[in-house]
């Protein structure tokens, strides 16, 4: 290694920090993205080994020809996935990118570890620590990854939860650790090679142990947990291999997911122990569901809710989940447009957690061509919301529950919700009067003020197009 | 055990905190995404294993790091520009 590459290292830790500056804004979030991957393909041309010789500068052999080979199926599993899938999957997309990373962190920390266990020199005690930090982080976050991954498709959304749980979850830390401390200082014992694939096996289950009992709504959450283990992992080997730029760039992620993870937890009024070890929509949700909701339900139909959207100043759009799943991003954005070509001015409330992951709405709305300057945080939108005529609420259920503000034994007591109650009306377009994740009864579906337009999003959606044009 | 390596971490730790803290909610997914592959420059620790990878078991898990950490970095990337292509302000 020479002062040119440490020089030029400095440079992609810049580009890295740019990059996820400028990916904090929407002006410039694109470019962000951009100038944090030309910062990766800088750092990959001055690869430097950790003894210090150019990567790309030695002899040809198999192993390079492997390393081309493997780039290039990564780079079509990559692209194939980027480009095929949809944007309602986005959440799982990453979540399994996360995955290959995390996987591919806890390989990489548990070679170097075995090869230099029974090398010569042996490893000093914070480096063996460092490659099991990886390789524990790394394999956790790989196979809770794949398990966040399935629950976003839908496989077992449901927590899944026995007595005793968090205890046997606890006995399986406490192995991995005790494992990690004995082999931190006797990597070089006979037996460590044994007792490294038995922690790395229990690594594995305890990711899948760890997401296993959260609920499909908090996936989220865990996804930019794991992505910020991911980070550290990959930090971790960057101090095992001696590569400073694995230092940097894993730091950033983990420091910022970390952050990241919090804001989200904060959004949703809990703390992020209660996401990981609370089981919440197993458990408080139940006993909340009881006590019933004074008032009554009352329906309408599409032409009438059109009636009111057409004479109405001002709308707001209250995207959710079921939007999502109902694909309506286009209808959505359709209703939007015919509105406003009237005159009516149309704004869309966005919750910090609405959907399966931050900011999941406005990628949506993106995709189907809503300009972000129409897309108000909750912050912003809700002082103003007694005076919106008629607030459409598509697919969102838990955000729009004022149970949050009035009822103080409610799980999400304290959340901050989109105050859709407080509109002088409100349409709520929902399939069915099934509850939220969180698993409790919505007051708003109940108030004076508030109709419910049943059916899929898409079909309503279609035909309150069809009527608005008509009128 | 080289310090400044632990000095450059604990700094890299502080600016992560920093650079984020001002994010608007709306950037969350994409700036997850883009994180995401910001991490996948593990891509490189495959490499460097894989060059050095002596037996057909250490060349065999070698590539399958090379080959995931690949799709981290590239798919990282892709799916994060192609949310962000799509931030853009309505055509007056």
């Amino acid at each position: 290694m020479n002062t040119t590459v440490d020089l030029i290292l400095i440079g992609v830790a810049v580009l890295f920090i740019l990059g996820i500056k400028f990916l904090s804004s929407p002006k410039t979030a694109r470019t962000g993205n951009l100038v944090a991957a030309a910062g990766m393909l800088i750092a990959l041309v001055v690869l430097h080994k950790p003894g210090g010789e150019y990567v790309w500068s030695q002899g040809w052999n198999f192993n390079y020809t492997l390393i081309v080979i493997g780039t290039l199926i990564g780079l079509a599993i990559g692209a194939i996935g980027a480009y095929s899938v949809k944007m309602t999957a986005m959440p799982q997309m990453v979540a399994l990118f996360n995955g290959l990373g995390g996987g591919a962190a806890a390989l990489v920390a548990g070679l170097e570890f075995i090869r230099s266990a029974h090398s010569p020199l042996g490893i000093t005690a914070f480096i063996a620590g460092a490659m099991l930090f990886a390789t524990l982080i790394g394999s956790l976050s790989f196979s809770g990854s794949v398990i966040a991954y399935l629950k976003l498709e839908g496989k077992f959304e449901k927590p899944h939860t026995f007595p005793g749980q968090n205890i046997l979850n606890g006995l399986i830390l406490l192995a991995i650790l005790g494992l990690c401390g004995w082999l931190t200082f006797n990597a070089s014992n006979g037996n460590a090679s044994v007792a490294f694939l038995v922690m790395f096996a229990l690594a594995l289950i305890f990711g899948v142990a760890m997401v296993l009992p959260i609920g499909g709504a908090d996936m989220p959450v865990v996804i930019s947990l794991l992505n910020s283990f991911t980070g550290l992992a990959v930090a971790a080997d960057g101090f095992a291999i001696n590569n400073l730029a694995m230092v940097v760039a894993g730091t950033l992620v983990g420091s910022s997911g970390t952050l990241l993870t919090l804001l989200m937890c904060k959004a949703m009024n809990r703390p992020v122990t209660n996401v990981l070890f609370g089981a919440f929509g197993s458990s408080g949700g139940g006993a909340a569901a009881v006590g019933g909701v004074a008032g009554t339900v009352k329906a309408i139909q599409a032409d009438e809710v059109a009636l009111l959207l057409t004479y109405a100043q001002r709308v707001v759009i209250v995207p959710g989940y079921g939007m999502a799943v109902a694909q309506a991003q286009h209808q959505v954005r359709e209703l939007s447009d015919e509105l406003g070509n009237r005159g009516i001015e149309v704004q869309f409330a966005i919750h910090p957690v609405a959907g399966r992951m931050p900011g999941h709405m406005n990628v949506l709305l993106a995709e189907a061509n809503v300009p972000y300057d129409q897309l108000i945080e909750m912050e912003q939108i809700n002082p103003s919301m007694d005076r919106v005529d008629v607030c459409l609420v598509i697919g969102a259920n838990d955000v729009v529950n004022p149970a949050a503000r009035e009822e103080k034994t409610s799980p999400i007591y304290g959340m901050p919700i989109i105050e859709a109650d407080r509109c002088k009306m409100t349409i709520v377009m929902k399939r069915s009067m099934a509850a939220g994740f969180a698993g409790i009864e919505n007051h708003l579906f109940y108030k004076d003020n508030t109709r419910m337009l049943f059916g899929d999003a898409k079909a309503s959606l279609n035909a309150l197009v069809a009527a608005v044009k008509a009128n | 055990m080289d310090t400044n390596i632990l000095f450059i971490f604990i700094l890299a730790v502080f600016v992560g905190f920093e650079v984020i803290s001002k994010v608007p909610s709306m950037l969350h997914t994409p700036l997850m995404s883009g994180t995401n592959a910001i991490h996948g420059i593990i891509f490189f620790g495959g490499i460097l294993v894989l060059a050095d990878a002596a037996t057909p078991l250490t060349q065999a898990l070698g590539l399958v790091a090379v080959v995931f950490g690949s799709a981290n970095v590239f798919g990282g990337f892709m799916v994060t520009d192609r949310m962000l292509q799509m931030f853009k302000k309505k055509k007056k």
